[in-house]
């Protein structure tokens, strides 16, 4: 499941207002005692994050690390290694693929079932079973969600015999991706529609009417009020969910395994096979740093933006 | 005039009422299909043409997860590591919270902006050395190894959630106090954390359903199947018996039930918790 909130940063970075200057020992004594409280997360943080990162940069400078007792420094010879290997290229464009296509739908999606479900047209107690419905996707598990479409989209299963078809769809190099995308697109859109609906029911209602009394109609206030007014969730959304699929591993691992013939390949479940599969955890580690570099591009962009919005 | 306001708006509402329903077979038909796929018999499961609602109960796919003390164990398992995960990211958490909505200190700005950044390292990066390191600790295939790495991906929620909701406490509070002689420590924790059950509760079921939920490290920091969790649990199953359909979906029911209740019974923390994080302008 997708972590369920956009992280708010404003209460981090802006902390409770202090009125006034205290004298400086009262300071140093309030800095020493914040670190007591933040001892266990500064460690955690250490042990878990700056060390392991570390580690991991350590590896993709090296040949035959962990299997090796001793290895050797080979300098950038690991990189040279993965970005000309056709296989990580190919991981790129599917992870690009994937990723682009499962975000723009679970937007279009997502935007879709909050408009109908913040519709003034229909009652309470429907818009409660609606939405109760429409959030079921996001509360299984990636393990869950895998095994029950492998299950709809066999070669005898449901969907080939409501369509009238009889293909493999997660198994046809043709099918396979376009499959595990929209199996994406089905187990991610809550999280959207969850908050564009709470971003709706942010908008002030004077606003609408004001277009309506300008003469605006549905289709303009839509595109001058409502989008507008909920761009900066928009925004964060995106780029989280930018980072969250560029990540995703469990639903392709347990659909396709990235097959067949690697036409669903990601970067992560190459990264996965090259350390797991045959042991090569140098050049593991030196894609992990690529992806790495990867997502903190797109985590740079949204810390800049979660700020700009405080 | 009314006469065709009347007529366009009742036009709308059809409109409305039919992309609801479409949505709604969208969202929740092959959740049916899973429910309905658990109560069916093997042979029966992909019969033609297909029927929603079987003729013939059959419980034997739960019965047969009831009965296995193997899979009872995957079970046993997620309980042990999301109730640890959760119970230590509480305590670490509400501490450091309690630090950034309280106090002024040097580095916070550095440190706010590493815990948010946290969330974007990819779980792939971190596997290898955690794989090291787990294996070199002699931490491999134990429960610690994955309660410890896990904390990764709560802790920064956690501690964001958290903080949010201290600051919506009144400072007075636990001033008052802190002036009457007492510490930070005992501000926090006799004064500040007994009135904040609420944001608490709600911070440790999604801990709770993070840790349920995960995958990656499950598969990679475990090896026996007495070690391993749900989410392997269903996978194990899926590769063991060449496609008992029947029984995958049970499994899959079952390893979802306690997200569904959690879900069920804090959904109204969840949603303002996501609306206070993503609904500014």
């Amino acid at each position: 499941m997708q972590p369920l909130i956009a992280p708010d940063t404003e209460t981090l970075v802006l902390g409770p207002d202090k009125g006034g200057i205290r004298r400086r020992r009262s300071q140093a004594r309030k800095t020493a005692e914040s670190y007591g409280f933040l001892a266990p997360t500064l460690i955690l943080l250490v042990v878990l994050m700056v060390v392991p990162i570390v580690m991991v940069v350590g590896y993709s400078f090296q040949d035959n690390v962990i299997l090796n007792k001793s290895p050797q420094f080979v300098g950038l010879d690991n990189f040279v290694a993965v970005v000309t290997d056709p296989a990580f290229l190919n991981a790129i464009s599917n992870t690009l693929i994937f990723t682009v296509t499962s975000v723009v739908a679970h937007l279009v999606l997502g935007l879709t079932f909050a408009m109908l479900l913040n519709s003034e047209l229909i009652g309470r107690v429907p818009r409660a079973i609606f939405r109760a419905l429409y959030i079921l996707p996001w509360l299984f598990t990636a393990a869950v969600i895998a095994v029950l479409w492998r299950m709809l989209f066999a070669p005898n299963g449901v969907i080939n015999f409501l369509l009238g078809t009889n293909v493999e769809w997660l198994a046809s190099p043709e099918l396979a991706l376009s499959s595990v995308t929209f199996i994406n697109i089905w187990a991610g859109y809550p999280f959207f529609m969850v908050s564009l609906l709470a971003g709706l029911q942010g908008i002030p209602a004077e606003l609408n009417e004001a277009a309506r009394v300008d003469g605006a109609n549905g289709v303009q206030r839509f595109f001058n009020v409502t989008i507008p007014q909920l761009r900066p969730i928009i925004v964060s959304l995106v780029l989280l969910d930018l980072i969250w699929t560029s990540q995703q591993f469990a639903l392709i691992w347990l659909t396709t395994g990235g097959g067949p013939i690697n036409v669903t390949e990601m970067l992560s479940t190459y990264t996965y096979k090259l350390a797991f599969s045959k042991y090569d955890f140098s050049l593991a580690s030196t894609s992990a740093v690529l992806v790495l570099l990867m997502s903190m591009v797109l985590a740079y962009f949204y810390v800049r933006h979660q700020r700009a919005r405080d | 005039m009314t006469m065709a306001l009347k007529t366009r708006r009742r036009a709308m509402r059809v409109g409305v009422v039919i992309g609801l329903i479409l949505g709604a077979i969208f969202a929740a038909a092959p959740v049916l299909w899973m429910l309905s796929s658990s109560f069916k018999s093997n042979t029966e499961i992909f019969e033609l043409p297909p029927r929603l609602l079987t003729e013939k109960l059959s419980f034997d796919a739960y019965i047969a997860i009831f009965t296995d003390p193997e899979k009872l164990r995957f079970f046993l398992n997620s309980y042990i590591v999301a109730g640890f995960v959760t119970l230590l990211t509480l305590v670490v958490a509400i501490q450091a919270a309690y630090a950034f909505s309280r106090f002024e200190f040097r580095g916070k700005r550095l440190l706010n902006i590493t815990i948010v950044s946290v969330q974007a390292v990819p779980p792939i990066t971190l596997l290898i050395p955690y794989f090291g390191l787990v294996v070199a600790l002699g931490l491999y295939n134990t429960y610690p190894g994955l309660i410890f790495t896990y904390m990764v991906f709560t802790l920064p929620y956690a501690i964001i959630m958290m903080t949010g909701y201290l600051n919506t406490l009144p400072r007075e509070l636990d001033e008052a106090v802190r002036v009457d002689g007492a510490g930070s420590f005992t501000a926090l924790w006799r004064v500040l954390v007994p009135i904040s059950v609420p944001g608490i509760v709600s911070v440790g079921v999604y801990t709770f359903m993070i840790a349920w939920n995960e995958y990656l490290f499950a598969l990679t920091l475990t090896r026996t199947v007495d070690m391993r969790t749900v989410p392997i649990g269903i996978q194990l199953l899926m590769g063991q018996h060449s496609y008992e359909w029947n029984e995958i979906m049970a499994m899959s029911i079952l390893g979802s039930i306690p997200v569904l209740v959690l879900f069920l019974f804090f959904q109204r923390y969840f949603i303002s918790g996501l609306t206070s994080g993503s609904v500014k302008s």
